[in-house]
């Protein structure tokens, strides 16, 4: 009898095709839009995940600021200092290198040619601590470091548009009042998890950084490498003790500066990105409410068009929850037809989006399944009226329609 | 269900439609008794209730007071999906529009019945085939109700009300939309049905002329039988 009542409902809706396809059309879109975006999401998700360990697990970040105040309130905060990052090096153990980072925009310039790119002012233990290779010419040498000597190190970006074919090596570039030697390049690293370029980048020592662009002997970050094998943790612990005594910092007060490592950060980014994703899903969640009163509305056309059927089905001894079922059961196959439809729909859309974004592919069954049993439901709960008042037609009545 | 009751028994039936200023009264105390096997026309004028009593006959409606019992049965006592099931088991329907499925098949139409009372398709198809073949219809099977006359049509619902083995027939207005050849036809159908199965009829109609295909002539005015016995040419007709 089930099966009986699925074929009528699927002869029903092929009957009239283009109403049938623009009933479910709402719940096409809205299960389309809702799978695309949380694969999508999901897909982001993994994939900053996956940058931040490609960093490395074991760097661990100082930053001055609290945690309430938002890492980057520098200006309330007192900055870091590069004594801050020796005492991380002399003073804990379990800890392979410390570098200083300062960062700012700038336009460079090569001859006719100009970019705007970060400047950072680091050692080369920030190269050692990220793991980041050089492909042509050297690090900064000890001297350069101490004295701040105006050499640079540039990333791939800033060497193609500045030099295009010639050789950097040698040659220099202008930062505003600061004309500095380019003596290496750096391996290209390609597009971080928020899409900014990490190669668009020129590295200063960092005493260069401070003498001639920022002017100030303040160091905006510490990058920390733990050593392999151990906790990042009782590390960071250590370093918020020992920062807290140098900044004396008194028992009871919250801490002024933020220490994270970065599976901390993949958290965070990660949060984001499923905020996102649920605020989409949300709005994407209400075409398919839109969709299900489109689905109520026909059946309800439905219903009053086929009252003689309904009348012939009665008299012939069809009980009301027989009509009843057959209502309900073409609401749902209607329903769960958008939905399947949807479902394609929107992998296919994820599909694009990732090749597009670069991100990998990452359906979720259980998303998937949720779509599927979530358009059923939409059919049951919107069908249900319209069907319910086929039910309760007087076949009398019913049969004199016309 | 035990043969000693009658078929149908009206008891003093009355049917009240509307209220107060605006109440019509379709059937006024009609008793009647109709036994298995029988063949019977009612008629009556305009608004005598002969519809009226053929919906009360069919379970599609309740009488407002007095007593319709089938097989004994008080069908007032019966909910809306026990007369359903009595439709379906013990009642086939013929009506004056044929009241056919239009977008399908003669065979499709036929097996509707089945459909409910559950039976599976293979079964279905070959009472299907048998029923449409009983009444004239074979090889006309996959024909939809616009690609057959109207006496055709009229057969593929007398097969629909057939195949369901009800212990009664009832046809309102069966030869209404027909003409004379085609009426005769059909007439013929349902004499055959009841003189060769013992089916029970029962016919609504407004024609003299058909009523005469009948043993017996239930006669109605104003909701009440004024009239009960053999139609006036005697039932010659057959």
């Amino acid at each position: 009898m089930i099966w009986e009542t699925i074929r009528l409902a699927v002869q029903a809706i092929f009957r009239n095709t283009m109403r049938s396809v623009l009933t479910v059309l709402g719940i096409v879109i809205g299960v389309a839009a809702v799978i695309a975006m949380v694969t999508v999401g999901e897909g982001s998700s993994s994939q900053v995940t996956a940058d931040v360990e490609k960093l490395g697990t074991n760097i661990v970040m100082i930053m001055p600021g609290g945690m309430e105040q938002g890492p980057r309130t520098q200006s309330v905060a007192e900055a870091f200092k590069l004594k801050d990052v020796e005492a991380i090096i002399d003073q804990i153990g379990s800890v392979d290198t410390a570098a200083p980072y300062a960062q700012t925009s700038m336009t460079a310039i090569y001859g006719p040619e100009s970019t705007t790119t970060q400047v950072v002012g680091t050692d080369n233990r920030y190269l050692d601590a990220v793991d980041w290779p050089l492909v042509m010419g050297r690090a900064f040498l000890n001297t350069e470091e101490t004295s701040g000597r105006p050499v640079c190190i540039i990333g791939e970006t800033v060497r193609q548009n500045l030099f295009g074919n010639t050789n950097p090596i040698g040659e220099t570039i202008r930062l505003s009042s600061l004309t500095c030697e380019v003596v290496g390049l750096l391996e290209a690293k390609g597009a971080s998890s928020f899409g900014t370029d990490q190669d668009d980048v020129v590295g200063l020592p960092i005493k260069t950084f401070q003498r001639r662009i920022s002017g100030s002997s303040d160091v905006a970050m510490i990058f920390v490498a733990v050593q392999d094998g151990k906790s990042t943790d009782r590390v960071m612990g250590e370093i918020k003790a020992l920062m807290r005594e140098r900044r004396r910092i008194s028992e009871g007060e919250e801490d002024d500066f933020t220490v994270m490592d970065m599976k901390q950060i993949a958290e965070m980014l990660s949060g984001i990105t499923d905020v996102l994703t649920g605020l989409l899903s949300a709005v994407a969640a209400v075409s398919l409410l839109v969709g299900g009163i489109g689905i109520m509305n026909i059946m309800l056309v439905s219903v009053t068009e086929r009252t003689r059927e309904i009348g012939i089905r009665l008299a012939v001894g069809a009980q009301s929850s027989q009509v009843l079922m057959q209502f309900l059961v073409e609401a749902i196959v209607l329903s769960v037809i958008g939905g399947l439809i949807g479902i394609i729909l929107g992998l296919v859309l994820a599909i694009f989006a990732s090749n597009m974004m670069a991100i990998p592919f990452a359906p979720n069954p259980a998303v998937v399944g949720g779509a599927f049993l979530f358009s059923a439901v939409v059919g049951v709960v919107f069908g249900y009226f319209p069907a319910r008042r086929a039910a309760r037609l007087d076949p009398i009545e019913a049969l004199r329609h016309q | 269900m035990a043969g000693e009751a009658p078929l149908i028994e009206f008891r003093k039936v009355t049917k009240i439609y509307g209220q107060g200023e605006a109440e019509v009264r379709a059937l006024d105390g009609a008793s009647f008794t109709i036994k298995t096997g029988e063949f019977v026309a009612i008629m009556g004028p305009s608004g005598s209730g002969k519809s009226t009593a053929m919906n009360l006959i069919g379970c599609l409606d309740r009488p407002s007071s007095g007593e319709y019992l089938f097989h004994g049965v008080p069908v007032a006592s019966l909910d809306r999906n026990q007369r359903a099931l009595l439709r379906r088991n013990y009642l086939g329907f013929v009506f004056q529009g044929y009241n056919l499925l239009a977008r399908r098949s003669a065979l499709e139409n036929v097996e509707l019945p089945l459909i409910y009372k559950g039976i599976g398709r293979a079964e279905r198809k070959q009472r299907a085939f048998e029923a449409l073949s009983k009444v004239g219809l074979k090889g006309r099977e996959h024909h939809t109700p616009s690609e057959l006359s109207g006496g055709q049509q009229q057969r593929v619902a007398i097969a629909r009300a057939l195949i369901a083995n009800p212990d009664v027939i009832l046809a309102d207005e069966p030869t209404g939309n027909l003409d004379t050849k085609m009426s005769r036809e059909i007439m013929q159908l349902l004499c055959d049905l009841n003189d060769n199965e013992g089916m029970t009829i029962i016919m609504v109609t407004h024609e003299e002329d058909m009523a005469e295909y009948a043993h017996r002539l239930i006669w109605m005015v104003d909701g009440k039988v004024e009239r009960d016995g053999k139609p006036s040419g005697g039932g010659g007709k057959r």
